[in-house]
């Protein structure tokens, strides 16, 4: 018998979009459903992205120079065709992969993701990529690796801030394997459908979402697999203040800054601070931190 | 007439409060850049502009220090200019602070927050309080007031306020950067000329 029960709500008390995504995401995460890759894309429903404009204009990239306009004015002298990355270490394939034989065969996808500075701005990115886990499965990772280190291109004549010392270049980063291959971690090759500007990291650069701008590193012409944690270079700059993992993470302050809020770039000249979200809003990784406590391990 | 003599002659003819002129039009300029989000300003202008006021009140603080030196080395004399110059960095500083406390951080628990808590901002905040007093007092009747030499013993307050203002920008950039460093080791530099001039520490 139908209509026992009658339904005393209205269409305006129907839970919002972005809430019962987020819950499905958390569910996601927690239980592992395998429903990551929909609950990112899912989640990312109500971001509005960032223009190509400031996306390409507003950049830290210090081979090119310290200033936040620096990289645009400067990166034109990159030279990224042609290019190749050196896979090495743990991996069952090691060589000297042109790009695009190492990503022959698989598929780019659109992740639309926030992008959070460990100075506190934030934007939102329509990045184009492939997951690195499936870049991983394809050069064949050995059984014993347990990190991915990266190091980005020094073209001395060509990245005026090489020279500067500001950090110890190359640009080196790196992944615990199971962040390296959580679908949410991209190899990033183009944002809105068009080729990676080179102060976004031409041609093929890291995006982890979860964490501070700087672990996505930029340029890559390095892979690593190794079984020791692998050194990376803020941490090597100022080991206080950047930490390996360096998760997005409004609870640890970075020492010299709030980590509480951030600026949304793009707002003009009065845009207010939001909260900064717990791993970027993507509480599906939380997993990945079970029983560490990530102000040790910030 | 050397050209030190030439360049004084011009500047003679150059009335003091151009210095105030010029600095009102250069931060409305880059206040209006910033609104309009043009050229450096295009993604995020509140931080930028934040830098723009703090750098200016630097470089302000230090030609305020080289006019002495200016002076006994060449014979360019900037004298009459030196009031305007240092009141003018202390509406940098002020500006700097207020995009800061209303645009950037934006809560007065905010701003407190960070002064008590990031020795940086604290570091800046000394610098700026410092300024305060020598504002207030840079004109003729504080002059006569106080008397010429406690007048001048005020002022040189401007000396750690410079550094403070140089060790703040120090302090607060990523990585080795070579800029902060210069502003601190020039005006480091500037006042260690005048540490052997005051024959008062010269002789024992």
């Amino acid at each position: 018998m139908a209509y026992r029960w009658t339904n005393d709500l209205t269409q305006a008390d129907v839970t919002p979009k972005a809430a019962y995504l987020n819950r499905r995401q958390i569910l996601a995460g927690t239980i592992g459903l395998g429903a990551i890759g929909l609950a990112g894309r899912a989640n990312a429903q109500d971001l509005e992205p960032n223009t190509l404009e400031e996306i390409t204009s507003y950049n830290n990239f210090y081979e090119f120079g310290t200033g936040k306009s620096d990289p645009a004015q400067n990166a034109h002298q990159l030279v990224t065709s042609p290019w190749s990355i050196k896979v090495d270490g743990m991996v069952d394939n090691p060589g000297d992969y042109a790009l695009d034989d190492l990503l022959a065969g698989l598929s780019v996808e659109d992740r639309l993701y926030r992008f959070r500075c460990v100075e506190a701005w934030s934007m939102v990115v329509p990045w184009n990529g492939i997951e690195l886990a499936d870049i991983l499965n394809k050069v064949g990772v050995q059984s014993g690796a347990k990190y991915v280190a990266f190091e980005t291109v020094v073209q001395p004549e060509n990245m005026i801030g090489v020279q500067r010392r500001v950090l110890d270049f190359p640009y080196v980063e790196g992944l615990r394997l199971d962040e390296a291959m959580h679908p949410l971690t991209i190899m990033a090759t183009g944002i809105y459908d068009e080729p990676l500007a080179n102060q976004n990291g031409a041609p093929i650069r890291l995006v982890v979402p979860w964490k501070y701008g700087f672990k996505s590193i930029k340029s890559i012409v390095r892979i690593t697999l190794t079984d020791q944690e692998p050194p990376i270079s803020w941490n090597v700059a100022n080991a206080r203040e950047y930490g390996f993992y360096s998760n997005v993470n409004p609870t640890v302050d970075h020492p010299r800054w709030s980590q509480a809020t951030e600026r949304r770039i793009g707002g003009g000249l009065f845009a207010s601070r939001q909260d900064t979200l717990m791993f970027n809003g993507y509480p599906e990784v939380a997993s990945l931190y079970e029983g560490m406590d990530l102000s040790v391990d910030f | 007439m050397d050209i030190a003599g030439k360049l004084n002659a011009v500047l003679r003819r150059i009335p003091a409060p151009t210095v105030y002129i010029v600095g009102a039009i250069y931060a409305a300029w880059q206040f209006w850049l910033a609104l309009n989000q043009i050229g450096p300003y295009l993604a995020e202008p509140i931080n930028i502009l934040e830098r723009a006021y703090g750098e200016v009140a630097l470089i302000l603080l230090v030609v305020g220090l080289l006019v002495t030196p200016l002076r006994k080395w060449t014979g360019v004399n900037l004298m009459k200019f030196r009031r305007a110059i240092g009141v003018t960095a202390f509406f940098f500083v002020l500006a700097h602070f207020l995009v800061f406390a209303i645009l950037d951080v934006q809560s007065i628990g905010r701003v407190w927050t960070e002064i008590v808590k990031r020795p940086y901002v604290t570091i800046g905040m000394a610098s700026f309080l410092m300024l305060i007093p020598l504002a207030v007092t840079s004109n003729n009747r504080s002059v006569r007031k106080l008397g010429g030499a406690t007048w001048r013993k005020l002022h040189k307050l401007t000396y750690p306020a410079a550094v403070f203002g140089a060790v703040h920008y120090l302090w607060l950039v990523k990585g080795f950067q070579m800029e902060p460093i210069v502003y601190l080791v020039v005006i480091l530099g500037l006042l260690s000329l005048r540490l052997k001039w005051n024959p008062a520490r010269v002789a024992p």
